[in-house]
């Protein structure tokens, strides 16, 4: 029972962090049906943006709530700039180009940022400071929730649980729908479609952020390479809850978080990958529109 | 006649194929205007293009003496155009009332309010759907979905594109009373139809397309007369019957 529910706590607190990923890649590919593969090394500059922010600032003492919030607003707006920046490079002048130019563009533009990350921090493994948050756990029916978990799921949810308010509950999420549905429709609704592909690069991208740092400071460590790494696991999320649809990579997040923390538990953490990989060769094979994709079906 | 709408020398091309060419026409303030024209003859273009949605070769479009030729699409509704598409293009996968909504993007919400009263009024099926998906309506409601939308946008020009597309005959007969009321309440209207009769008892002008160009236009009640129009567009018989 202990270990269970030390899996249940650890599942939770990757897959939150898999699900503001997986979130970006959903709500990229659901307004312009394009794989953003450079996304995931978005959300690790992130992290490396947040470490620099918590090294340069902490001097020796002790972090404190200040700084740390300060390298989360500081990882959030900084990768939304990138996103945007992003989506206007590499993506706008393609939008009327083949899907391939637009497939080929992404990945050119994830080696981009993944060897821009090796020009500025290096090719080493970068550790998080040690003290960087509280060591406090508390015990739960015979398992262990640190500080850090219960943040990373707390506001993992928080932010989740927002943006489900906005794009259901508010006009312009509805006019993201929109466009993601039919984009001339939404053009004669009076959408600024331009507008709402923008605002997708920053919340994307913005939550991405969350995600990347939540995963430096949880394995306490970041590399150039880790966008990929993640990237892809979110990625896989993003289908298995059925990509282009938002609440589905929530959902594909933490199912992801918990099968990986299932099988590294009760299985073996060399086969967590595998087991991974597994999941969603059969997820494509049984519903290959993933577990709340399409759904309902349309009159035409 | 102020023209509320003037089109010169339209000319509208998807790569090689012409769509539209050097097409003009006017729609005046509280006409309704017909288009009609068999399949391809760029009737479809002829809207996309005033909405914004088709790139323009040549030729210039004016709303109220203002040039709108190559305003984005979102700047067009604002103005006061708005349209029902071909295939209604409804949100399936949103209800019936955000899609109401959406329509109503550009309003201050307390017009969408009073627009969406004024819809459900002229259309009451939709209120009873108002939390059904657009996608699981009838044919015939997402039509009157996809003019309830328009409508909220608070146009002073309708376009509507073929409302009558795959319909049956009493459903079109409903659209069509819907039409005639939405006009009486001194909306413009620019329709584009292959249910031809249908469209010019409604309509007061009508401009006929073929191949991309405009060959015809005169009154309603002249063209549902002449002898090219009921060959090539009422059928045969039309006249012993209409």
């Amino acid at each position: 029972m202990g270990t269970f529910i030390q899996q249940l706590i650890n599942g939770l607190t990757v897959g939150g962090v898999y699900a503001l990923i997986a979130l970006g890649y959903t709500m990229v590919y659901g307004v312009l049906r394009l794989i953003n593969f450079a996304h995931g090394d978005l959300c690790i500059l992130g992290a490396f943006i947040g470490l620099t922010v918590l090294t340069g600032g902490l001097g020796g003492g002790h972090p404190g709530a200040a700084l740390l919030a300060l390298a989360f607003i500081a990882a959030i707006i900084a990768i939304a700039i990138a996103g945007v920046l992003l989506e206007i490079i590499a993506y706008r002048p393609l939008r009327r180009a083949d899907r391939l130019a637009a497939v080929v563009s992404a990945l050119g533009a994830s080696m981009l940022i993944e060897n821009g990350i090796m020009l500025i921090w290096g090719p080493d493994v970068h550790v998080f400071p040690p003290d960087l948050l509280p060591k406090t756990s508390w015990r739960v029916a015979g398992a262990a929730i640190s500080f850090t978990q219960l943040m990373i799921i707390l506001i993992s949810c928080a932010l989740m649980a927002a943006l489900y308010g906005f794009v259901n509950h508010t006009r312009f999420g509805t006019a993201i729908r929109a466009a993601a549905i039919d984009q001339d429709a939404a053009r004669l609704m009076g959408i600024n479609v331009n507008r709402v592909i923008g605002s997708v690069f920053v919340i994307g991208p913005a939550l991405g952020a969350v995600g990347g740092l939540f995963i430096g400071v949880y394995y306490r460590e970041a590399y150039f390479t880790m966008g990929w790494t993640y990237g892809l696991s979110a990625f896989i999320a993003a289908i298995l809850g059925g990509i282009g649809n938002i609440p589905g990579a929530m959902l594909g997040g933490v199912l992801l978080g918990l099968f990986n923390a299932f099988a590294a538990g009760y299985v073996s953490s060399s086969w967590q990958d595998a087991i991974t990989f597994l999941l969603l060769i059969a997820i494509l094979i049984l519903r290959p529109t993933g577990l709340l994709g399409e759904r309902v079906a349309e009159k035409v | 006649m102020s023209a509320l709408l003037s089109i010169r020398g339209l000319s509208v091309a998807y790569g090689q194929i012409e769509a539209l060419k050097n097409a003009s026409l006017e729609v005046g303030q509280g006409e309704v205007v017909a288009i009609l024209g068999a399949n391809g003859a760029g009737k479809t273009t002829l809207m996309r293009a005033i909405s914004g949605l088709a790139p323009k070769r040549a030729g210039s479009i004016h709303w109220e003496g203002r040039e709108i030729t190559r305003l984005a699409a979102d700047k067009i509704v604002r103005l006061g155009i708005a349209q029902a598409p071909e295939g209604r293009r409804v949100f399936g996968t949103l209800t019936v009332a955000e899609n109401l909504e959406l329509g109503g993007y550009t309003r201050p919400a307390r017009e969408v309010r009073a627009g969406l009263e004024e819809v459900y009024r002229l259309f009451p099926r939709l209120a009873e759907r108002r939390r059904q998906l657009a996608g699981t309506l009838s044919g015939g409601e997402q039509q009157m979905l996809a003019i309830g939308r328009a409508l909220l946008a608070r146009p002073r020009l309708l376009l509507l594109d073929e409302p009558s597309l795959g319909l049956a005959p009493l459903i079109v007969q409903g659209i069509f009373a819907n039409l005639k009321e939405i006009a009486a309440g001194g909306i413009t209207i620019l329709l584009v139809e292959q249910n031809a009769r249908a469209a010019l008892r409604l309509a007061d002008r009508g401009y006929v397309l073929e191949v991309g160009r405009v060959v015809m236009s005169d009154s309603a009640a002249a063209l549902l007369a002449s002898p090219e129009i009921r060959d090539a567009y009422l059928g045969r018989g039309a006249g012993a019957r209409g």
